[in-house]
């Protein structure tokens, strides 16, 4: 159990260890350890961040709700004025025109019944003159009852 | 006669396994009772240089590989390693550096993988050497003293080094001459000349019990481990003899084997890390004056 050289072989081997790890191994594992770490965090920020945006957003959006609804509201409203004027405006319209139609029917009819008044009226000058001038044979001068024939026919 | 022939056979068998494969500096032969100090053992400096390089290659692996993703398997045991060892050392080391760290690592993982070689059945690979001609081996390299002291060696000399940076060589000396015994005032200030060479010599008796302890106590810890397995397996090693009582003693002998086993994995990374830790606390105070520490 003595000493010997094998004290200076590895005496000298740890060194060479120590430095080798010293150098090429531990500042890249801290490294990667700490960038690993920033960027969790950054990450863990980055959803916070993210779910107070989409907090904002979604009061942001009830209210655009709530405006949008009022203003349907309105748009509505204004509408269904606007639909009851057209409506009675339409009426309206509707209704001077059924007068027109209706006037000008009764006029029609006027003048149609004048016609027939003033044809029948004729008819039953000539049938009365016809008449009489059979009863009275030959007594009757057509030209000069004329005026006379003209009134009855007037007011048959 | 029968007895006194197995005592000494389990006498040699103890012995064998005791005697390091050693090359003779001087003559360049492989010669197992080499003595004096220009010799190696070439089984404890083999497996120790392995080891350590098996480390490093896995270490320098993950550290290539090292990213910000997830980390899996290996990766993530590693960074849990140096995680837990940059945690003790920030815990006791009062500056900023760089090295101590992964010096405190490369001691952790380093010792306690020699550490595992004693769990290896003891008669396993020396039976391989055998074979190849090697006809000493021994497979734990934390229980030769040359290898505990030599690294404990490593980390004397590194205290030495943060002394001097951190203190400078006056700083160094004022604190050899004057601690802990020292009058900086009065009439009695004459007597400081008393106790000028008390301060040197405590100094020098605490300093070099520091890697001495160190090295010594991973080395009685390990060498008293592997000490009780060769003994262990003398036991089993009656199990074929064909009476009863060495089947008995075979068997007690196996479950012993396991227990003992088992005890030492307790051992095991407890010296690892009790050496990692020493020498942190060794560097710390050498880092340190006296002044700031009380």
């Amino acid at each position: 159990m003595d000493l010997n050289a094998t004290l200076l072989v590895q005496s000298f081997t740890f060194l060479v260890f120590v430095s080798l790890m010293w150098r090429y191994v531990w500042p890249y594992i801290i490294k990667a350890m700490h960038d690993r770490q920033a960027k969790i965090a950054d990450g863990l920020a980055a959803a916070e961040k993210g779910s107070k945006s989409l907090h904002d957003a979604a009061l942001k959006s009830e209210e655009a709700l709530k405006v949008a609804r009022v203003q349907a509201q309105e748009i509505i409203g204004a509408a269904n004025k606007q639909a009851t004027q057209i409506v009675d405006l339409a009426r309206q319209d509707a209704e001077s025109e059924k007068a027109r139609i209706v006037a000008s029917g009764h006029a029609e009819v006027e003048r149609e019944v004048t016609q027939a008044k003033d044809s029948l009226r004729k008819q039953v000058g000539e049938l009365a003159v016809a008449g009489a001038s059979r009863i009275l044979k030959r007594e009757i001068d057509t030209k000069a009852h004329a005026d006379v024939l003209n009134e009855l026919a007037a007011q048959v | 006669m029968a007895a006194a022939e197995a005592r000494e056979d389990s006498g040699q068998y103890v012995l064998h396994h005791l005697t390091n494969l050693k090359l003779d500096l001087r003559s360049m032969k492989i010669d197992p009772d080499a003595t004096g100090f220009w010799v190696l053992n070439i089984d404890s400096i083999a497996f120790a240089v392995i080891l350590g390089a098996l480390l490093l290659f896995f270490m320098i692996r993950v550290a290539r590989k090292a990213n910000t993703g997830v980390p899996t398997g290996v990766t993530n045991f590693i960074e849990m390693l140096v995680e837990f060892v940059q945690g003790q050392v920030k815990d006791i080391y009062p500056h900023a550096n760089s090295l101590v760290a992964p010096l405190g690592l490369t001691i952790f993982a380093w010792v306690l993988l020699m550490n595992l070689m004693d769990i290896v059945p003891i008669d396993w690979l020396p039976l391989l050497g055998k074979h190849v001609g090697l006809h000493h081996l021994r497979i734990v390299p934390s229980t030769d003293i040359n290898i505990t002291f030599g690294m404990s060696l490593s980390v004397f000399v590194l205290m030495y080094i943060f002394s001097f940076k951190y203190k400078g060589v006056i700083g160094l000396g004022k604190e050899f001459l004057t601690h802990p015994f020292f009058i900086p005032s009065g009439p009695l200030m004459v007597l400081n000349v008393l106790l000028i060479p008390v301060n040197v010599i405590l100094r020098l008796v605490e300093d070099i019990a520091k890697p001495v302890s160190l090295a010594l106590r991973l080395f009685g810890n390990l060498f008293a481990g592997e000490l009780i397995f060769v003994l262990i397996a003398i036991m089993a090693g009656q199990a074929f003899n064909g009476t009863a009582s060495g089947a008995a003693l075979g068997f007690a002998g196996f479950v012993t084997q396991l227990v003992w086993a088992g005890f030492h994995l307790l051992v095991i990374p407890l010296q690892a890390f009790v050496f990692m830790i020493l020498t942190i606390v060794y560097l710390a105070s050498a880092a340190q004056s006296h002044g700031e520490e009380h």
